[in-house]
């Protein structure tokens, strides 16, 4: 990161900070403004956060590590969720996650080349009746079949 | 660093501490429990599991220990208490009303039964091939519980890869049970901060920050967490294969120093209880096993004393005569997990760090260059080992700056385990070798570097030779027995004022060159002040930054174990409160038991200042060879 990257950063922590306190309790809504704003944490922004919240970098990593939602490496400009869990696993999520990988070329876990999509899977989303689920970014989709899948994949494109 | 009371535990942590009552004779102080049909009455607080102890009553534990807080993850302490539905964990059960507690029933033992079954399943390893083989605490409790099969299987393959990128610590996380003793010990005890879990359910395990090797993070080398682990998921990184072959290699002259906490602890390895020095049963254990010369690292200290003594007296005279900016307080300097610590932590305060090096270095650079010339050896073959209570005094000895002698000054750093297994592989049982006494030219040590060992001790060592020095009287007459007893115990940080009046003596020879009299210290008050444990080192560090009571000191000692080298990370395992109090006593009275205690009156220290460092401490040559520099490393990892 450069210096000037570096700077803009920390104003923008210090900000988060002080909207949301510098207790321990503070760091899950710190973290997810960050990945709201950049799409992933940055490892200066964790050590920053540290800095700030007088907590160990390590310990904003293993936070980060935690949650699916959070994430300490750069990510595609939509960051597809599929739900992994059993009643979607059930409703046929198998057949739409290879639809998926096949229409934007990767797999589970990559980024496409362009940066557009990252793929990944979560655990239960809370839609086990609509399932299969998935979440792209902060939208929520349901009761999908491969073809809707690729089809809204490809609005996006 | 004893009372727990000001960690910074984990939230999650805070409602199962319940504050004991200071006077348990008030109504409601006392709880009455029955355990197994025992009666005891117990203070209100007192968790299971310690009700259990005083009831004499063993509970198995693994994520239990002494000198952390609570966690509660394991679940083989699990117990039945009436009333409630599930099995309850001792360890993080605060008994606060009358209770009845079956600490053996079926419904617990298979549960215990079924954690080991559910921990042995993940763990790889094979105890006859691994190094905690036999004293392992989970290989323990599987006996213990006859575990014969692997009920939920067993993995056969590592899990994980091993991080040997340190030169102290190994990290083997396929051997880790999740105990988080580490974690807590870097976390809370130390304030360190290197590891946590990481990722979630079956992935998870223990790492660092961005998963980067243990050599490329903030990690001080304490190795703490070694000493907690109870597996051998985390162990040091052991040199006794190359020592062997330097041993067995006839060209090489292996010299071996070592330093007064192993003495202390080492009896311990061999079914000793703590507390017996073996000084010199050591000493001739060491040579039968092949060692060419046994040196006293006290010696060291002594010179330590002399060299950081005067280097705080030509601080001071600068800053009060000659109003020169200088960095004040000093820093001690000889606790290599503490130099790494500040470096990382608060490099802006490397200034106040002492230049002059650790015994160990400064050992190391006398043996290759005094000792290689008065022997008449060729330094480059020889090979000098330091037996350490210390894991980051490998890390100290692979430094870059550390070859001032033209070689490694010290090519290996030992620890107590280490050295206890060499002994022991060479068919030697160290309580019964007869005592025998150390190598000169070096000789005999006195008791202030002896007590280097425990927290205080440098702090006291220098203070019996600086009153001396200023006041020109006996450290005896102003000290009972010269015994300072405000810098002893283990309070995590100690702090103590000595006035110094108006009746000052004349300037010891040594010290001529460097002040023309003391009447410039009449009337002062030195202030100085002690801390070990790394958590300890940043209340202070802290507090210096903030410009509050510990920025007027002059001069403060920093040991980055809790208890200082006696409670180091290469020293037995177990190592518990009580145990460090045991090693301390070991060290105190060795020390009262000796003529010479003062490290200036050691004949040997003023000999090498007479044949050797002929231009006094802090000269051209004791720079050159008994000092050192620091590294800004900051706190920032790329
Ligand atoms: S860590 Fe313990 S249980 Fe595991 S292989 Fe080593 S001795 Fe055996
Ligand atoms: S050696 Fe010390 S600093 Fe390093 S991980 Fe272990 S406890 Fe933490
Ligand atoms: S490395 Fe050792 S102390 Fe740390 S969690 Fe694993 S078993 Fe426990
Ligand atoms: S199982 Fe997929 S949303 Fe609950
Ligand atoms: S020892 Fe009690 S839960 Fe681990």
């Amino acid at each position: 990161m450069l210096v000037m990257e570096k700077n803009a950063m920390t104003e923008e922590i210090e900000l988060l900070v002080s909207k949301y306190g510098q207790s321990r309790s503070s760091l899950i809504p710190i973290l997810q403004d960050i990945q709201r704003k950049h799409k992933y944490i940055p490892d200066f922004a964790q050590q920053e956060v540290a800095r700030l919240l007088d907590i160990h970098p390590v310990e904003v990593f293993s936070v980060i590590s935690f949650y699916s939602f959070l994430n300490s490496s750069p990510q595609g400009k939509y960051i597809v969720r599929l739900c992994q869990t059993i009643s979607c696993d059930m409703q046929g999520k198998a057949a739409v996650a290879k639809a998926i990988e096949r229409e934007l070329g990767i797999k589970f876990g990559e980024t496409s080349r362009d940066n557009k999509f990252t793929l990944e899977f979560a655990n239960c989303v809370g839609m086990c009746d609509q399932g299969p689920a998935m979440i792209v970014n902060e939208r929520v989709y349901s009761k999908l079949t491969p073809e809707k899948a690729v089809q809204i994949l490809n609005e996006l494109k | 660093m004893e009372s727990k009371g000001d960690f910074r535990a984990p939230v999650s942590q805070t409602p199962h501490t319940i504050e004991k009552p200071k006077d348990t004779s008030t109504i409601g102080g006392m709880i009455s429990v029955e355990i197994n049909e025992k009666k005891i009455s117990v203070p209100l607080g007192t968790t299971i599991l310690e009700a259990c102890k005083m009831a004499g009553i063993t509970i198995p534990t693994l994520c239990h220990h002494e000198d952390l807080c609570v966690a509660g993850v394991c679940r083989i302490c699990v117990v039945e208490v009436q009333g409630m539905r599930t099995l309850q964990a001792s360890c993080a059960f605060p008994i606060t009303s009358p209770i009845k507690i079956r600490t053996s029933t079926p419904m617990v033992r298979k549960a215990r039964k079924h954690v080991l079954e559910l921990l042995l399943s993940e763990h790889y390893g094979e105890c006859y091939a691994c190094f905690r083989n036999g004293k392992c605490e989970l290989q323990f409790l599987a006996k213990e519980y006859g575990i014969d099969q692997y009920t939920f299987g067993h993995v056969t393959e590592p899990q994980f890869e091993i991080d040997n990128s340190s030169y102290s610590v190994i990290r083997e996380m396929s051997k880790c049970v999740l105990c988080k003793r580490c974690v807590r010990t870097c976390i809370d005890l130390q304030e360190v901060g290197v590891l946590e879990a990481i990722d979630r359910g079956d992935k998870t395990h223990i790492g660092t920050f961005l998963e980067k090797p243990l050599a490329d993070v903030i990690c001080i080398n304490c190795g703490q967490c070694i000493n907690r682990c109870p597996t051998a998921a985390l162990r040091a990184n052991d040199p006794s294969d190359e020592i062997w072959a330097a041993i067995d290699d006839p060209k090489k002259h292996v010299v071996i120093q070592t330093a007064p906490s192993p003495r202390a602890a080492i009896g311990e390895e061999f079914g000793l209880g703590a507390g017996h020095s073996m000084t010199r049963e050591l000493n001739t254990a060491l040579r039968r096993i092949g060692f060419d010369k046994v040196f006293d690292t006290n010696f060291t200290a002594d010179l330590t004393i002399i060299e950081e003594g005067t280097e705080l007296i030509q601080r001071l005279y600068k800053a009060l005569v000659k109003k020169e900016q200088v960095a004040l307080p000093q820093f001690t300097s000889c606790s290599p997990g503490w130099v790494k610590f500040i470096e990382h932590y608060y490099p802006e305060y490397l200034d106040n760090l002492s230049s002059a090096k650790s015994p160990q270095q400064m050992f190391g650079a006398l043996i290759k260059t005094f000792y290689a010339a008065k022997a008449g050896i060729d330094p480059a073959d020889i090979v000098s080992v330091a037996v350490m209570p210390c894991s980051a005094k490998k890390f100290e000895c692979n430094r870059p700056e550390m070859n001032d002698s033209g070689y490694k000054d010290v090519d290996f750093g030992l620890t107590t385990r280490e050295l206890a297994r060499m002994i022991k592989e060479a068919g030697i049982n160290l309580p019964e070798m007869p005592k025998s006494n150390f190598d000169s030219p070096f000789g005999e040590a006195s008791g202030a570097g002896l007590i280097f060992g425990a927290t205080g001790g440098v702090m006291e060592a220098a203070i019996r030779s600086v009153v001396e020095f200023v006041l020109g009287k006996k450290a005896e007459d102003i000290f009972e027995k010269a015994n300072i007893i405000p810098l002893r115990g283990f309070d995590g940080i100690k702090y103590m004022e000595i006035p110094i009046g108006d009746m000052v003596g004349p300037v010891p020879k040594l010290l001529q060159s460097l002040v023309p009299n003391w009447d410039w210290l009449k009337g002062a008050t030195l202030k100085v002040a002690v801390a070990h444990g790394t958590a300890n080192a940043k209340k202070i560090m802290d507090d210096i930054k903030a410009g509050g009571k510990f920025s007027e000191c002059h001069f403060i000692e920093f040991m980055a174990c809790p208890g200082g080298c006696i409670g180091g990370g290469g020293q037995p395992i177990p190592t518990t409160p009580e145990i460090r109090r045991l090693r301390a006593q070991a060290i105190y009275s060795e020390d009262e038991s000796l003529e010479l205690r003062k490290s200036h009156e050691n004949p040997h220290v003023v000999k090498i200042y007479q044949e050797f460092l002929t231009e006094g401490p802090c000269s051209h040559l004791s720079h050159k060879l008994l000092h050192t520099h620091y590294v800004k490393r900051g706190r920032y990892i790329a």
